[in-house]
């Protein structure tokens, strides 16, 4: 399947790189700004990922793209061209909703070749493009079943090969793994996987499950309160985030309130509400450097150093007694909790001896492991 | 645990108590069944087997007439409901309207109201507006609570739907009328279906707001009936019962096996 030219694409192309654009889009619903002024453009070809707690407003913008709601203020483009005025049946762009919304009055074939009919497509080329699709998505041999009687992978295949056969020039996936079981979640991620890059269509997959957004993306935009707090890269989202929200939403983090003593431009002077002094290296990500006010550190778990003697190097040691085990099979979650009363997470490979509640433990971290985010 | 060879029937107080209440449902309308092919024609005694009370009755043009009379009826007012019924259903369920509370609890009260005042009022209403009575003003008149069975089933199964399936239609490509055709409709049609029948076997029932609202010679079958059995119960009567009970039950069994056959067929 590769992507087909939609009527009226090529008239005004110039935006060209981008499937998708959202301008400065707003959606209010009965007095409820859901959607705050978001902009997003995201690229032919690309697997964007909108992540966000629930009720930050992704679903919303996902319909805002599909047609299923209207900005209240904004313009919405695909390809280069305004989608205010075009009802969603007139969109190239295909949904693979949450549950599935398969007919369950037609059978798989039927469910997959309702695009087809609706456009009148010839027969024999309805009959090749279906069975296309339900090969590609591992389904040709349940054609004749009624969706009532494939289970919940099963289904979830049906939706994608019904949202693929009409050869969108975007695919929308709103939480699409979010009712699978976990094992069958990560089978159905590699697929996903696979598919786009089979097909190189753009995906826009809304999701609240970082891990699913960090493993599948090229990019994802990070959402909270209808807001876009940051878009980038997975690895930049996870190793430069911009903000706490982010810091703390994505993977785990330890974060330290507190407000920046002396600064320098390869070094940061900082110290916490509670009174710990830390150095940290200023990172050009965050836009303007740091010099003052106050700041939120963020350190991961497995950027954190354990040792049972006090280390030489003294840079952002602190002194700490273990509280909790939490054992996850691969690894260890120590939670350890400082002199000051703060707690860390640390992330230990599963080999060390569990110390016991009473002998002090130094934890340390480089001053270029943590990140100094503006509050 | 006993043993089962010990004590091989056991009748536990529920079974007793299921047996009573079947009995006491269906034994009068087996007594009529068995007493339709009795040969006296006096209901208390039994004078040997005959067909010929259903012969009678099927030769009787007043009775036939009565039930073309009813049948036009149900046909007429379920066919209309199930159109305006299925409708206001799908729109008070999608649809957001200023007054839509009002109109919700409006729409269900035939189902509250007794007959009898449904009979009377639709008969002063029809008389102020200066319709006279006829056929037709049979079929308004069951159009009334037939709407709102059909309405009522409907709107239950509409709540059990995906909401986004109209979505989904729509985002293939469909617009919203295709999507309401191809998808929507074919989604309800078991509860249209069945609340059809039910609203039929109501119309088809009904003596109180038939008999309220009818003229011009109309007469529905249970008004027929009615008429008779003022006099006394002559066993044509009975046969006439068990037709009508057969043919009611045949087409409930249809009814039946078809919405459990698709239903095996989606639910396995």
């Amino acid at each position: 399947m590769s992507q087909t030219a939609t009527q009226n694409q090529q008239a005004t192309d110039t935006h060209v790189g981008f499937d998708v654009e959202l301008r400065k889009v707003f959606k209010v619903f009965n007095g409820d700004t859901v959607v705050r002024g978001v902009d997003l453009s995201i690229r032919r070809g690309e697997f964007f990922s909108i992540l966000g707690p629930s009720g930050c407003g992704k679903t919303t913008t996902l319909r805002l793209i599909a047609g299923f709601e209207t900005p209240s203020a904004g313009d919405v483009l695909i390809r280069g061209q305004s989608m205010l005025n075009v009802p969603p049946y007139r969109r190239p762009a295909n949904t693979v909703f949450q549950n599935y919304a398969l007919f369950s009055h037609l059978t798989v074939w039927e469910n997959v070749a309702f695009g087809l009919r609706i456009k009148k497509c010839r027969k024999s080329e309805t009959q090749e493009r279906v069975k296309e699709a339900l090969k590609l998505v591992k389904m040709d041999g349940f054609a004749n079943r009624f969706p009532a009687q494939l289970s919940g992978g099963q289904q979830q295949r049906v939706a994608l090969a019904r949202a693929l056969i009409n050869r969108p020039t975007v695919v929308l996936l709103d939480e699409p793994l979010g009712a699978l079981d976990l094992k069958l979640r990560k089978e159905m991620q590699v697929e996903l996987s696979n598919l786009h890059q089979e097909l190189g269509v753009t995906f826009v997959l809304v999701t609240h499950d970082q891990e699913e957004a960090l493993s599948l993306s090229d990019r994802i935009a990070v959402m909270v309160e209808g807001k876009v707090e940051q878009i980038g890269t997975p690895s930049q989202i996870y190793d430069r985030p911009q903000t706490p929200f982010v810091a703390d939403f994505i993977g785990d983090t330890n974060l330290f309130r507190g407000k920046i003593e002396g600064a320098h431009p390869t070094m940061l002077w900082i110290i916490t509400d509670r009174g710990l002094k830390m150095k940290v290296q200023p990172t050009d990500a965050s836009g303007l450097p740091l010099t003052s006010g106050a700041v939120v550190v963020s350190v991961r778990p497995e950027k954190v150093n354990v040792s049972f003697s006090p280390p030489d190097d003294a840079i952002n040691c602190f002194e700490g007694r273990l509280k909790h085990v939490m054992y996850l099979g691969t690894h260890v979650h120590y939670v350890v909790q400082l002199r000051s009363g703060d707690q860390l997470t640390v992330r230990q490979p599963n080999a060390l001896n569990v110390p016991d509640s009473d002998t002090p433990i130094y934890l340390h971290w480089g001053a270029d492991d943590c990140l100094a985010l503006p509050e | 645990m006993q043993a089962p060879s010990k004590n091989p029937i056991r009748i536990s107080w529920q079974a007793l108590f299921s047996v009573l209440m079947f009995g006491f449902m269906y034994l009068p309308i087996l007594v009529l069944g068995f007493y339709s092919f009795n040969q006296s024609p006096n209901s208390a005694q039994w004078g040997g087997f005959t067909l010929s009370w259903y012969v009678k009755f099927f030769n009787d043009s007043r009775i036939l007439s009565a039930l073309s009379d009813s049948l036009k009826v149900a046909f007429c007012a379920v066919g209309i409901s199930a159109i305006i019924g299925t409708l206001m259903a799908v729109g008070l369920a999608r649809y957001k309207f200023p007054g839509k509370q009002l109109y919700q609890g409006v729409s269900y009260l035939p189902l509250i109201i007794p007959d009898i005042a449904i009979a009377v009022s639709t008969l002063v209403f029809l008389a102020v507006i200066a319709v006279p009575l006829s056929l037709w003003t049979i079929v308004a008149a069951h159009t009334v609570f037939c709407l709102s069975y059909v309405a009522f089933v409907v709107s239950t199964r509409l709540v059990n739907l995906n909401p986004h399936l109209e979505e989904a239609a729509q985002d293939l490509g469909a617009t919203p009328y295709q999507s309401l055709v191809m998808v929507l409709l074919p989604e309800l049609m078991p509860a249209i279906v069945s609340g059809c029948l039910l609203a039929f076997v109501l119309s088809m029932d009904d003596f109180l707001i038939s008999s309220f609202t009818a003229g011009g010679g109309a007469t529905t079958l249970p008004m027929e009936i009615f008429s008779r059995i003022r006099t006394s119960v002559k066993p044509d009567i009975n046969a006439l019962s068990v037709v009508l009970m057969v043919t009611s039950g045949a087409v409930a069994l249809i009814a039946e096996t078809i919405r459990y056959r698709s239903e095996k067929k989606r639910l396995q």
